[in-house]
């Protein structure tokens, strides 16, 4: 704000005070006019920004849990949303290039099962329920979790694994597909969904 | 919805299923040039709902028509700036 307001300060409310015309030579008032057009250009900028951004923090490394974030993330991307997708913990698997090609669906635990859990943790269980369910993805038409992180990265998609995690469960940062980013952490995960107008936790 | 309109390009997304008609139709109608009308051939019911959320949603596209033609779904989307 100008500086040579008038010192009308005890009337509590500077927005009313207006500067009268006759204090201000010509140049002044031009700066002035010139540094609220900046203002007001700027606040414009502010507003008329409609891009939209998303973050997911996926969690999960099973293969039902690793749909979600990649077909929220690849739909965002397509309607021009900024999107960014932070990895931990299990959810690391999805962009380890080997195991996500391997993820598994659990029968344990499951009530979508259609089995007792008692039979679900006999050994082999896990395996069938997954080859089950995949054949069900392919009959289906549906996209592989492969294709849907090249999608993701084609479009944009900023796919980010915890460096944490990496070292925790002791990964190279060569075990991830081309296009992730790594060496991110919580705080860069907070700062994104500050910005963010979608935030989801997978 | 009679607007006027010649198809410049049909993409083929029969037997793919949520998201993929929605991610290659984006993927389609950046490949053309404004003005240009984009074709989409899919069997995914969803894919009624989803392209018309992805077009009302996106700037620079417009959904023209919108139609079940048997077990095809087809869907017509300007490319407008």
């Amino acid at each position: 704000m100008s500086t040579d307001t008038p010192d009308t300060a005890d009337t509590g409310d500077a927005a009313d005070s207006i500067d009268a015309p006759e204090d201000l030579s010509t140049a002044e008032l031009a700066a002035e006019v010139e540094e609220l057009r900046e203002e007001l250009a700027d606040l414009k900028a502010d507003l008329g920004d409609d891009q939209k951004s998303m973050v997911i923090v996926a969690t999960k490394g099973t293969l039902d849990m690793a749909y979600p974030p990649l077909i929220l993330a690849s739909t965002a991307a397509a309607f021009g949303w900024d999107v960014t997708v932070f990895h931990t913990f299990w959810g690391l698997d999805i962009l380890h290039e080997k195991k996500s090609k391997n993820l598994k669906l659990s029968a344990v635990g499951n009530p979508s099962m259609p089995m007792p859990n008692a039979i679900a943790s006999l050994p082999g269980m896990d395996t069938m329920a997954t080859k089950m369910m995949n054949k069900k993805i392919a009959d289906n038409g549906t996209a592989t979790i492969e294709e849907l992180i090249d999608v993701s990265l084609d479009q944009g998609v900023d796919l980010q694994a915890c460096q944490m995690t990496i070292e925790l469960m002791n990964y190279d940062e060569a075990d991830f597909y081309d296009g992730v980013t790594t060496g991110v952490g919580a705080a860069t995960a907070l700062q994104r969904m500050a910005d963010a107008d979608v935030q989801l936790l997978v | 919805m009679s607007t006027e309109y010649t198809v410049t390009e049909t993409l083929d997304v029969k037997g793919e299923s949520c998201p993929m008609p929605v991610v290659k139709t984006k993927g389609a109608i950046d490949d053309l040039s404004e003005g240009d009308v984009l074709e989409v051939l899919a069997t995914d019911s969803g894919s009624m709902s989803d392209l018309k959320g992805w077009a009302e949603t996106t700037p620079g596209v417009e959904l023209l028509d919108q139609e079940a033609d048997g077990d095809v779904f087809k869907h017509y989307v300007r490319k407008t700036e």
